[in-house]
């Protein structure tokens, strides 16, 4: 079972850093969280307890209320949840459909090439908050409005990744024997080259979770991605902020809860960049 | 050899250019055979890859025509691009590296059936047949290319090619990386076959025993050009050509009674972007005379029915030899 072991083996080097094991830890917590939302909570996220509002950490309340009383650790549970399926949805779909048109570019002639490399280049320029406030415009806020918007921002890394690394492996020996035994090229693609070039990709998708929290955040925060009252820890911040003066602990909790997890996130990125091929390009995004 | 009938394989004046100033392969005519065992030689960087990969319609020719059964390549592809890749198979030189990383050799010997949609089950029985054939335990289906060793490897390259029954086989390098054992027995197996199915193959070979060990007829090629094409017994008896000699007296001989003069080339091969001005070797000819550097010879045919590119080969200058 060498794909097993190979993957062990990956884990092992993730781990013999100080950045993964912090990082690993994060994300289990944080994706535990999100999975096993309804168990892990202490009360109902949404429910109100106005007599109790900003009641400060205590037994009851691990982490205290927001300003309608709600019970935060509870909230930012399922603010972890709103977070990673966000992160799932989005860059599933960006790495799904990134690969393919950057593979589909890599097979082109040169002309269909340029096209695709143009259309990359266009939403990379095009700067997501614009986007973002332009869409939701037209449809409104949702949380399916801010994943579609991710995916698309995230797409062309994927899509330039997959179309570099599909070059560097058209002339490698095995390709030429696959098209020598007279495989075609969508076997080739997807049979051959795939499998070969899943590992930058899947290492582009963990460093790119990070980033998709922080927009989903950023967007739930000025009002353009998740809506009240579903908890995202964006709408924890900005219900926080509006009571700052009132009681600092939400702020404090909500922001806390987002950095801790983006850099779990990070760290994890990065030491399963390393420990798949440290000489993955950096500059691939 | 079959004089009269349509070669299985030919090339006529054919010539590949990469961009305005690269001549990877110069106007090279070849025929081969239906059963014919032709040896390929020649220095990195002569063209032989590239008469290969142009032969199996992996690279396309700037002029002349490629045919196969007497039909231009690329219509046969535009036809039947599965029929000729049945009918033709090629083992490319680094065997490991020819097999996709991830796959197990299992999956590897039955694709071909896949992308061929031949029967199963009839493939599969053939393919444990050939297994034993080949020597290869049944276990080895199981691993990972990484996991066989080199000769291990080229035989799994050689099942999958074989799976297909393909008429011609051409070989790049197959001894290339192998223990003088393996090289021994992957020969006796490449003849047995020769001997079943009547095989054709063209052989590019570095190794000159393996040459002429198994071929029948020789082809040299220097900077892109066909320059000496002789039966494989007459060649190693007496080149014709000042390169073949040097090419020749090079190659280790076990056998310590005879003491071979060595002719030392100097220089590197030319560089394809420069090519010498007439015949492309005078630069490093031991017998170059004042013609060699202007006029650039024919392909020609000798009296013994061998053809050499040289004004003056050697096989005419007396003692040479």
């Amino acid at each position: 079972m060498t794909a097993f072991a190979a993957t062990r083996a990956t884990f092992a080097r993730i781990l013999s850093g100080p950045g993964g094991i912090v990082g690993t830890v994060i994300i289990v917590l944080v994706v535990g969280s999100a999975i096993f939302a309804p168990l892990v909570v202490t009360h109902d996220p949404d429910a109100l307890d106005i007599l109790n509002r900003f009641s400060g950490p205590s037994a009851a309340h691990w982490l205290g209320t927001d300003n309608l009383g709600r019970d935060l650790y509870s909230r930012l549970v399922y603010g972890a949840r709103v977070a990673m399926m966000v992160a799932l949805f989005a860059i599933g779909s960006a790495l799904v459909v990134g690969t393919l048109l950057g593979m589909l570019a890599a097979s082109l002639n040169a002309r269909g090439e340029r096209l695709l490399l143009i259309v990359f280049d266009i939403i990379s320029s095009f700067p997501s908050l614009v986007l973002a406030l332009a869409v939701v415009a037209v449809f409104g806020p949702s949380t399916a409005l801010v994943t579609a918007i991710v995916a698309v921002t995230l797409m062309p890394h994927f899509g330039r990744v997959a179309r570099a690394q599909m070059l560097t492996l058209r002339h490698a020996p095995f390709i030429e024997a696959e098209r020598l035994i007279g495989a075609s090229p969508v076997r080739i693609a997807l049979s051959h080259i795939l499998p070969n070039i899943a590992g930058p990709l899947v290492v582009l998708a963990s460093i790119d979770i990070p980033v998709v929290i922080t927009i989903e955040a950023g967007l739930s925060f000025i009002g353009l991605g998740v809506r009240p009252p579903l908890a995202s820890w964006g709408t924890l911040i900005y219900d926080g902020y509006a009571y700052l003066s009132d009681s600092r602990v939400p702020v404090i909790v909500a922001s806390a809860a987002l950095a801790i997890a983006t850099l779990g996130f990070t760290l994890f990125g990065e030491a399963l960049r390393d420990a798949v091929d440290p000489r993955l390009d950096r500059e691939g995004r | 050899m079959n004089a009269g009938r349509t070669p299985i394989l030919s090339m006529d004046s054919v010539s590949v250019a990469f961009g305005d100033k690269v001549r990877a392969l110069d106007d090279v005519s070849l025929n081969i055979a239906r059963g014919e065992i032709v040896g390929l030689v020649g220095e990195s960087g002569s063209g032989k890859s590239t008469l290969c990969r142009t032969l199996m319609g992996l690279g396309e020719a700037t002029s002349g025509t490629v045919r196969i059964d007497g039909e231009p390549l690329a219509d046969r592809l535009d036809r039947d691009r599965l029929g000729f890749r049945r009918e033709v198979q090629m083992l490319l030189q680094d065997a490991v590296a020819s097999l996709s990383p991830r796959m197990r050799a299992r999956r590897l010997v039955e694709e071909p059936l896949h992308v061929h949609r031949l029967p199963l089950a009839a493939g599969r029985a053939r393919i444990l047949t050939l297994l034993k054939r080949l020597g290869l335990p049944e276990s080895a289906l199981e691993k990972f290319p990484h996991q066989l060793s080199g000769g291990q490897a080229r035989r799994v390259a050689i099942l999958r090619a074989l799976i297909l029954q393909p008429q011609v086989i051409v070989a790049d390098e197959p001894t290339a990386g192998l223990d003088v054992s393996v090289q021994g027995e992957l020969l006796n197996l490449m003849l047995d076959l020769h001997a079943e199915f009547r095989l054709t193959y063209l052989i590019v070979s570095h190794n000159l025993n393996v040459v002429r060990r198994i071929t029948t007829r020789s082809v040299v090629m220097y900077l892109g050009q066909i320059v000496e094409e002789a039966p494989t017994a007459a060649l190693f008896r007496a080149p014709a050509h000042p390169y073949t000699a040097a090419l020749l007296s090079t190659n280790p001989v076990v056998d310590p009674g005879k003491r071979r003069v060595r002719i030392v080339l100097r220089g590197e091969i030319p560089s394809p972007i420069n090519v010498p001005s007439g015949c492309r070797f005078h630069t490093r000819c031991p017998h170059v005379q004042p013609r060699c550097r202007q006029d650039m010879p024919d392909l020609r045919a000798l009296a013994d029915g061998r053809k050499v590119r040289c004004h003056f080969p050697l096989a005419e200058t007396a003692g040479m030899a």
